[in-house]
Order: C-alpha cells, then sequence, then structure tokens
C-alpha cells in the first residue's frame, strides 16, 4: 500500500500521521519514559545511532546527487559536488561552525552558477 | 523604570516569572542556528512541493513531525511510492536518533515537581537545532524554569517554521530559479555539517560517510529501499569497524 494507492485525502492524511507522526513522536515518548534508565554510552545506542546516521548521510546524497526540479535545472552535478565538498571542508578547517560551511557551499555554488557551470 | 521600582513580594524580578522565561527562549530563535534551520525549511517546502505534495499536508507534516530529515525520508519515500510499511521503517530509522537526544535533556529540565505529560508535551519539539540551542543556554536557565524556556523555544521554532512553509509553499513558483536552486542545496549542506557534529563515536562520523557514497549506489541500483538499503549495510558496517577499532585499540 503505498501513498498513491488509494487517492482519498483520509489515506494521505493517515499515511502521513502513520509514517510521520508515529514514526518519530515513538522515539521522543520512548526518551522520556526511559530518562536516566539508560546510559548514552549504551552499546545499542552506538548501533542504533550508526545505522540512522547512515540513512540520513542517504538523504543528504540523495538531495546532492539527484535532486529534483530547480537545483537539477540549475547546476551540474560536477559543480555541486564540488560545492558541497568546499563546504564541508571549510566546515572541517574553521572549528566545525556549521554557517561557515553553509555559506562556503553556497558561495562556490553561486560563483560556478553565474560562470554556468 | 517604574517596574523595578515596584517591590513585588510574590514575584523577585530578578529571578523571572513564567513570560519572562518563555520570551527568553522565544528569543533563541534570532540565533544563528535557527536562522539556518528557517533556511532549510524554506528548502523543504520547495523539495515537498516538486514531491508533489499538496500544501495541507505539508504543513500538516511540518507541526506533526518536526524533525527535518525525518520530513525529507518521509517526502522522498512518498516520491519513490514505497509501501506504508516501508516508509514507516524508513522514517522510524532515520528518528531513532532522537530518543537519545530526548534521553539527555529530560534531566536536565526535570525538577521534582515535572509533570511526565509536560515532558512527553516538550519532548515533541526536540530536534537537532532546538536540542543544540536548549543544551547550550540551559545553564543561564534556572532549573525550575528550563521546561517554560525550552516550551518557548520549542513552541515558536515549530509554529514559526510551520507558518513560512505554509507561505513558501505558496511562494515558490514565483521565486527566480536560481534562487530556489541555492536554496535546495542548502539543506543537504547544512545536514553535512550538523550530521557531523553531533555524531559522537567514530562509528558515527564513518556511517555519515559510508551512507554518502553507498546512498547514490542504492538510489540506482533499488530505488524503492535504497534509504532502509544504505541506512542497514552502511550503519552495520560503521558499527562492526568501530567495534573493530575500538578492539584493536585495546588489544594487548
Amino acid at each position: 500500500m503505498t501513498y498513491q494507492s488509494i487517492d482519498a485525502l483520509w489515506w494521505q492524511i493517515a499515511f502521513i500521521l502513520i509514517a510521520g507522526w508515529i514514526a518519530t513522536d515513538l522515539w521522543r515518548v520512548m526518551g522520556v519514559l526511559l530518562g536516566n534508565r539508560i546510559r548514552e554510552t549504551s552499546e545499542v545506542l552506538v548501533f542504533v545511532r550508526a545505522v540512522a546516521t547512515a540513512l540520513v548521510a542517504a538523504v543528504i546524497a540523495q538531495l546532492i546527487v539527484f535532486p529534483s526540479g530547480a537545483l537539477a535545472e540549475q547546476t551540474s552535478l560536477g559543480l555541486r559536488l564540488a560545492a558541497g565538498g568546499a563546504g564541508f571542508a571549510a566546515f572541517l578547517a574553521f572549528g566545525q561552525r556549521v554557517a561557515v560551511g553553509v555559506f562556503g557551499a553556497l558561495g562556490v555554488l553561486g560563483v560556478g552558477m553565474a560562470l554556468g557551470l | 523604570m517604574t517596574e523595578s521600582a515596584v517591590p513585588k513580594h510574590d514575584e523577585p524580578i530578578a529571578s523571572g516569572g513564567f513570560w519572562y522565561w518563555y520570551g527568553r527562549g522565544l528569543r533563541e530563535v534570532f540565533s544563528l542556528p535557527a536562522l539556518m534551520l528557517m533556511t532549510a525549511f524554506v528548502g523543504f517546502a520547495g523539495f515537498a512541493r516538486e514531491a508533489g505534495l499538496p500544501a495541507g499536508q505539508v504543513v500538516l507534516m511540518t507541526l506533526m513531525i518536526w524533525a527535518l530529515p525525518a520530513k525529507f525520508v518521509l517526502a522522498a519515500a512518498i516520491q519513490s511510492g514505497a509501501s506504508l510499511a516501508a516508509a514507516f521503517i524508513a522514517v522510524t530509522l532515520s528518528s531513532a536518533r532522537l530518543m537519545p537526544m530526548v534521553v539527555s535533556i529530560v534531566p536536565e529540565m526535570r525538577t521534582k515537581g515535572t509533570r511526565t505529560w509536560v515532558l512527553v508535551f516538550l519532548s515533541h519539539f526536540v530536534a537537532i537545532t532546538a536540542w543544540v540551542i536548549a543544551m547550550d543556554r540551559f545553564r543561564e536557565v534556572p532549573r525550575e524554569w528550563r521546561t517554560t524556556f525550552f516550551a518557548g523555544l520549542g513552541c515558536t521554532l515549530t509554529l514559526g517554521n510551520t507558518a513560512l512553509v505554509g507561505v513558501v509553499y505558496g511562494l515558490a513558483p514565483s521565486l527566480p530559479a536560481e534562487l530556489l536552486g541555492a536554496l535546495f542545496f542548502l539543506t543537504p549542506v547544512y545536514f553535512l555539517c550538523s550530521l557531523w557534529g553531533s555524531a559522537r563515536e567514530p562509528s558515527g562520523q564513518l556511517a555519515m560517510v559510508f551512507g554518502l557514497l553507498l546512498g547514490p549506489v542504492f538510489y540506482l541500483l533499488v530505488p524503492g529501499v535504497s534509504l532502509l538499503a544504505t541506512g542497514a549495510v552502511a550503519g552495520v558496517a560503521a558499527y562492526g569497524a568501530g567495534r573493530f577499532a575500538r578492539w584493536w585499540a585495546n588489544r594487548t
């Protein structure tokens, strides 16, 4: 059963609430209930965090390598990889400040777009 | 001036009242991390629109999910025609990080009198940016006002970005394509940096590198379940490598 299976508003909202709301707040409520009883260094959490981080990384890669719409039309894959790489390198080089990484990447992307790369 | 001149017996000015600490939390919405988050939400609104989701549902997603990576996972899953079960598992996995974040913020906010339902309600606002700001600012907030401070921060950040998503969704077609392209690019770079910063152990950063490399490969090989497959394979590999590294270091 996909989001597109049933073309009705109730199904689309149910899809978002089940796969979105319940899937996220489940963890938050569990976090409150577990409170102090679980250690952040617990081995299970290390494994869960590794899988979760890899999943978000896959989303990042998908947004950079296979973007949709405006970004795909305006930029080449090479420029996006170069801009992302430059931004991340600047982020690492200047004390891991997110703003440095973001503005660095956007700067490279902007110059590349102006040059028609 | 006149306020401080009038003596108040019930509420000392120095420690402030409910609205003072609620306002202090609210004010954090104008900090740099919050600003970065807002621009990422602009990118999300555009992405969700291009994924074919109607405005009302994008607003609903923002309000009910809040965590940005989870919303991108859900929108991407819907776009790729994933089943309800596959979408649920993908979002659940991508949100597992929320539990350790909540587990670590709850002891900072809790007092003897704090009710569990208050913490459950406030936990909904826990996501990367709100968590980072709160953990940074709690030092300046008296313990009994931390839930109030976080309520001001969380509610304002969530409602503000929900409104922003609605407005940007409507504006998206009239924005210049160059600007939209740049905004779409902002989101992955923002995640790239904050994800790296929030990784606790080497296996977390390895998982990120493996996920970045394997993600596009699985996207081409197994389009429907690429996120799950990447999470599983790259996650297990990173965890295994992390354990091996620890074992190697502790040898002798």
